[in-house]
């Protein structure tokens, strides 16, 4: 049903709804040297971006598909068949009667205010948050700060896009992160300049009707000498106006003393691959932490990754997964210790429900000449049903003398006494399970800021629902 | 009639009967003292009055208020005031108790009806210094890392702020000191009143000596052998459980 109410894909037999489509900006099915001139014109890029594009979808088109270590599922994605780029505005529409009752009932269960649940369900093309985003944007300008769409970045502060874009991920890094060079839109650019503290988090949010909501997006942060910034993107709620594929790629860099903090909740429907390259590079005494939560999606795989580039760099991945039915959450972290006394923390918590299934990939990486390098890797997995599945594959290559490396993991279940003494106490099943649920990412849960926590549990409580029984 | 009424009960696990055709009465008001040996079906009979899905009831009724507890399901029994202090209460990971007490409030009351969370957080606090524990207390996880005591004085807490019409106490005395049996009995005596019926299951006789009971009941393999006033503990405890088993009908071990 959700295949239907997204922009590619649709299913024309069931004829459930008639999307009227202005072809005007529309680069057409499949992906060509033609698609990506197509991209490059509408959105007047400058030639080394045109030849960059071609690059990464040369690249694209001789990479194979990773199926020797990652799921074979990615076998089903027929790249002809993808819509690479819709320009805003032409996204199919459809009335507020049209959008089926149980995606109503999930928008009014997670509280999503009225005008909000009229775009997450393609009602509506554009959320009017300008207000908001004026705000902030005028705020954070003061201190100098630039927070404006990729496009806009790359159009007005061509010195500083261009320094950075591409650097951290080259277009061969990984099939989709050439993917995403060939035919990105969308995505924000971000630069902090020295010694500015941003006080409230920017949020792509205020962004959603400025291309952000796109499926290859690219955005670009940069905090400069000794600033701080923290960057939020996605909400729990679920979209369900969003193409089959995404495949972002999310480039961080935090100059000598900076901080960077990135916190993703995303919750996709459940025909989404969610195909994300994020990395982040730390230079002396600078910190990159990753803040995730995958929620949903038919496949997502995603590796937050930081290079401690610089002495007394440090890296962190905290994250959350969930895999319901007909989900597989494969994801990780990886930290390549590239300096002196650089420092990592990985936490990662999956939860695994019906034959839901998560995979943990952690690479920690340190080479034989560094000293006095740590890292600290946790990795816990619930399972709830017993269908439900959990692989764990660790890579930890540390190499020379006086670097310290710990590793814990586990797997638990949640136990059926547990589960009587919470009932005992006058839960029903589901609200135990989800309590326990709570419970087993709740360390985690409260590093998130306040409102995604709130909504973070509403949503384990939805999710929790059809897992009992 | 505001009662626990056990008419006749025998339940299986397995192949093998354990409790055998138990009939009790515990009135809202009373508390009722059972007592017995290892084995006897005690800890079997909490487990199945508060719906423990692994026991089979093979015969006999149980009426809560009038109403047949055993068609209910685990949640709904709490919900219609039943209460079970655990002997072996489970740890709840990463859930605090202040939550999770929360929780179970939350779940007695109609849909869209909010728990107040001043008047929650007083009620807490004045239980919490009833069985003289420190407030920081709420904010660990349910039983995570307790000691043997911590978790009896947490069961006692639920037990106060839930405010059942009938609790079962399964063997809440075992593994306490001296000190926290004092401080446990406290609490209970504390909440003895007119509308609260209590079945207290115990081992010894120790625990009687500070929560004293209007009733006294033997059982031994899976059935009442001897019933009586309080005096009843105390000679048992002199004479022991193989003198109360000669009241029985028939031979207490096959």
């Amino acid at each position: 049903m959700k295949t239907e109410t997204s922009a590619v894909n649709i299913d024309r037999s069931k004829g459930d709804f008639f999307y009227p489509e202005a072809h005007v900006r529309d680069a057409g099915i499949g992906l060509s040297e033609k698609t990506v001139h197509y991209i490059a014109d509408v959105k007047e890029d400058p030639d080394w971006v045109r030849e960059y594009r071609l690059r990464g979808l040369k690249t694209f088109l001789e990479k194979p598909l990773p199926t020797h270590w990652a799921s074979k599922d990615l076998e089903a994605i027929d790249f002809n068949k993808i819509r690479y780029y819709l320009s805003p505005g032409t996204e199919p529409k459809r009335s507020w009667e049209e959008v089926p009752d149980d995606i109503k009932r999930t928008f009014e269960r997670l509280g999503i205010p009225e005008q909000e649940r009229k775009f997450l369900a393609g009602v509506e093309a554009q959320f009017d948050s300008e207000a908001v985003y004026s705000n902030i944007k005028k705020a954070v300008g003061e201190q100098g700060v630039i927070f404006v769409g990729s496009r806009e970045g790359l159009k007005n502060y061509p010195e500083i896009f261009r320094k950075w874009f591409g650097k951290v991920i080259p277009i061969a890094d990984n099939k989709f992160s050439a993917l995403n060079s060939a035919v990105f839109s969308g995505g924000s650019f971000i630069y902090v300049p020295p010694g500015v503290k941003v006080k409230h988090p920017l949020q792509a949010y205020f962004r959603i009707n400025a291309e952000n909501f796109g499926q290859f997006e690219r955005t670009l942060i940069i905090a400069d000498e000794g600033s701080e910034v923290t960057y939020m993107e996605g909400c729990t709620a679920p979209k369900f106006n969003t193409p089959t594929l995404h495949s972002a790629v999310v480039e961080l860099i935090a100059l000598k003393g900076a901080k960077i903090q990135y916190i993703t909740v995303q919750n996709w429907a459940s025909n989404v691959f969610n195909l994300v390259t994020k990395r982040g590079l730390a230079q002396e005494n600078a910190e990159v932490k990753w803040i995730d939560c995958n929620i949903g999606s038919r496949l997502t795989m995603k590796y937050p990754s930081v290079i401690m580039k610089g002495r007394k760099a440090r890296g962190e991945v905290l994250s959350i997964a969930l895999a319901n039915d007909g989900q597989h959450q494969d994801t990780g972290a990886k930290m390549i210790h590239a300096a002196d006394e650089t420092t990592s923390n990985i936490v990662s918590k999956s939860i695994s429900i019906g034959k839901g299934r998560a995979t943990y990939r952690g690479l920690v990486h340190v080479p034989k000449h560094l000293k006095h390098c740590k890292n600290n890797t946790e990795c816990d997995a619930l399972l709830i049903n017993a269908t439900s599945r959990t692989d764990t594959y660790p890579a930890i290559t540390v190499r020379g003398t006086g670097n310290a490396v710990q590793h814990e993991a586990s797997v638990s279940q949640v136990s059926a006494e547990q589960i009587f003494y919470m009932q005992q106490r006058g839960l029903t099943e589901a609200q135990a399970m989800s309590l326990s649920v709570n419970g087993f990412v709740n360390d985690l849960v409260r590093q998130f800021p306040m409102e995604y926590s709130v909504e973070l549990k509403r949503l384990i409580e939805l999710e929790m629902e059809g897992s009992v029984g | 009639m505001k009662e626990l009424n056990i008419e006749n009960l025998h339940i299986t696990v397995g192949e093998q009967e354990i409790v055998r055709g138990l009939t009790l009465r515990v009135p809202r008001g009373e508390v009722h003292a059972l007592m017995g040996p290892n084995g006897s079906g005690k800890s079997t009979l909490a487990k199945v009055l508060a719906g423990h899905p692994d026991y089979q009831v093979s015969a006999g009724k149980v009426l809560i208020d009038g109403e047949n507890l055993l068609e209910l399901e685990p949640d709904e029994r709490a919900r219609r005031g039943l209460f079970m202090a655990f002997q072996y209460p489970s740890e709840i990971p990463g859930v605090t108790i202040a939550n999770f007490l929360r929780a179970a409030l939350q779940s007695r009351l109609p849909e869209g009806k909010e728990l107040e969370a001043t008047d929650y957080y007083a009620k807490l606090y004045e239980k919490i210094e009833l069985l003289g524990m420190d407030r920081s207390f709420t904010s660990r996880a349910v039983n995570e890392g307790f000691s043997g005591g911590e978790k009896k004085r947490t069961e006692i807490l639920q037990l106060a702020m839930l405010e059942p019409k009938y609790a079962v106490l399964d063997e809440t005395d075992s593994g306490l000191d001296i000190d926290a049996l004092k401080t446990v009995a406290h609490g209970v005596n504390s909440l003895r009143c007119p509308d609260l019926g209590i079945l207290l299951i115990t081992h010894y006789q120790r625990l009687l000596n500070y929560i004293i009971p209007d009733h006294v009941h033997v059982m031994v393999a899976g059935r009442i052998v001897r019933s009586g006033r309080k005096e009843l503990a105390l000679e048992l405890e002199e004479r022991g459980y193989d003198w109360a088993r000669e009241g029985s009908a028939e031979p207490a071990f096959r």
